[in-house]
């Protein structure tokens, strides 16, 4: 079977820097696939690397079995990407409804005669399109603030609306940035519910420094650590890790929690780093 | 037509003609700064239209209801040549790169003497009429309120908003900014045309830098939530000077004094109303 997503040697170089640094990675399709690692391991420049937002200095993507490495961001969308921002980048003058109808802009299809005339193409595609997004907004509850502009919306329900903008086109890939950041525990656990229903539809990969979140909804975890790929495994194995808690926690600590894994002392692993 | 319209037509032909016309130089600079880009062109689209246009009356001897929609050809062609390079700049750097196309141009008018040099080109026949400049104002804006209320409308606002973010929703920018690049060319091309036509003469300082920031003003008075508010801006900066004919020296300071005083109170415009997308 071909990976949904395949990274093959991507690398991103900053003049001295080399943020992402010859990663292979491939994410198969259905699940939930986290890329976990420490401030400043590349994750958020892989992101951008595979959403088209930067070129790559090297390496070369592939979306389905198809080369995106060239692809400008709309293209890729078009092909079924979909993502969210670290920071909130929803369209804060326009209302909650009106941000979902603009993400499920590549699904449609009505050209600028067909527009301008509103032919009846124009009409129907524009009905079910707000049906989709009134779904959307539905699923991740914002259904009652349908018309609320986007600016008047809380924190959390910002995170929301951008949840729902990104998945209402029902991308095969969908990348979350930091979905849980900022959330309480109820709001991520009703985050985690929502990542968990989409398994099936959609194949999600996410970054997320939230490691009981991480661990929960994940069923593959890559570790990035200085743009190199450290380590991937399932959840149990990547906690039991000595290379990932000495990238979290620098070699001293990892050392230390070693000996007292050894002399009988509970709890160690990676929890609430980052 | 009642003797009254007549007598106020024929007293107020130049206002008439100037206020449709900057009607349409208003919708032009809409149409790209409702994608978020701020290309000054639009004085420079305008000076292609009303030179090529002139040129075809003057000596190939066309008629003007063939010159008309030819005369957005070449600012239409120019718009394709700059629209690569150009597109890739934002903001500020896209303003300036504009401005300066718009300076060379003048510089061409001024040395070739097909242009006319500074004397410009005189003589034109008089053939633009009032209806022709209204109809065509008619429809700029009824095809731009007809786009902005659509899905196209809103991938254009949230262009406008965040780039990034529309792009990454599948947007194509790039192809949206083109788009709206050409529509102003034609839009200007059509409104150089037609003023050419009313004045009889055209000369290469009527499309430097000052009319381009002019067109500006335009918009940046009306607002750009609607296209009835650049017209609304474009009629009222017209307009002023008129009521104001004493003050006809400091013309340009109360330009200049509205247009800060509407960036200072009215960052939305005169019209600041959002289009209202009907969710069906």
């Amino acid at each position: 079977m071909t990976p949904l997503l395949a990274l093959r040697g991507l690398t991103r170089r900053y003049s001295g820097l080399v943020a992402v640094d010859a990663v292979d990675l491939q994410v198969m399709q259905g699940g939930v696939h986290a890329v976990i690692g420490p401030n400043g391991a590349g994750k958020t420049t892989l992101f951008n690397l595979i959403s088209g937002l930067a070129p790559p200095s090297g390496g070369a993507i592939e979306l389905a079995g198809q080369d995106v490495t060239r692809l400008p961001p709309d293209r890729r969308a078009a092909l079924g990407l979909g993502r969210t921002f670290q920071n909130i980048r929803v369209f804060t003058g326009m209302t909650v409804l009106e941000n979902v109808l603009t993400g499920l802009h590549a699904r449609l299809g009505a050209g600028l005669v067909s527009t301008v005339l509103r032919l009846p193409r124009f009409r129907a595609e524009e009905r079910r399109a707000v049906a989709r997004a009134r779904a959307a907004l539905d699923l991740v509850g914002l259904a009652a603030k349908a018309e609320w502009r986007a600016g008047a919306l809380s924190y959390g329900d910002q995170r929301r609306l951008e949840i729902a903008r990104a998945m209402a086109p029902e991308p095969r890939l969908l990348l979350l940035d930091e979905p849980a950041a900022g959330m309480n525990p109820a709001e991520t656990e009703a985050l985690a519910t929502l990542v968990r229903s989409l398994r099936g539809s959609t194949t999600v990969l996410l970054v997320e420094h939230d490691m009981g979140f991480v661990m929960d909804i994940s069923d593959r975890v890559t570790v990035l650590n200085f743009g190199k790929l450290i380590f991937e495994g399932a959840p149990a194995q990547v906690r039991a890790e000595p290379a990932v808690i000495e990238a979290y926690l620098g070699h001293k600590v990892a050392a230390r929690l070693a000996a007292g894994a050894k002399s009988g002392v509970r709890g160690a692993g990676v929890r609430g780093a980052g | 037509m009642t003797p009254w319209l007549d007598d106020f037509l024929w007293t107020y032909q130049n206002l008439v003609h100037a206020l449709g016309i900057n009607g349409l130089l208003a919708l032009s600079m809409y149409v790209v700064l409702a994608v978020g880009q701020l290309s000054l062109g639009q004085a420079a689209f305008m000076g292609l239209g009303a030179y090529s246009s002139a040129l075809m009356t003057l000596k190939l001897k066309l008629p003007f209801l063939v010159v008309l929609p030819l005369s957005v050809v070449v600012p239409v062609a120019f718009a394709l040549a700059i629209g690569v390079p150009t597109l890739r700049l934002s903001g500020v750097y896209l303003a300036i790169a504009t401005i300066g196309l718009g300076e060379v141009l003048r510089a061409v008018y001024l040395n070739v003497d097909l242009f006319g040099g500074a004397l410009g080109l005189s003589g034109i026949p008089e053939r633009g009429e009032t209806w022709m400049i209204y109809g065509l104002l008619a429809l700029a804006v009824l095809a731009l309120w007809l786009v902005g209320r659509s899905g196209i409308g809103r991938a254009m606002e949230a262009m406008r908003e965040d780039e990034t973010a529309a792009q990454v929703m599948g947007v194509p920018v790039g192809r949206y900014k083109m788009g709206a690049l050409l529509a102003s060319a034609v839009l200007a091309g059509l409104a150089g045309c037609l003023s050419a036509h009313v004045s009889s003469f055209i000369g290469p300082n009527e499309y430097g830098f000052e009319p381009a920031v002019t067109i500006l003003s335009y918009v940046l008075l009306g607002g750009i939530g609607t296209p009835l508010a650049p017209v609304l801006g474009a009629w009222v900066l017209t307009l002023l000077p008129e009521l104001l004919r004493g003050f006809s020296d400091i013309r340009l300071v109360l330009n200049g004094v509205i247009i800060v005083l509407a960036v200072l109170f009215l960052p939305g415009g005169l019209l600041g109303l959002r289009m209202k997308r009907r969710a069906a």
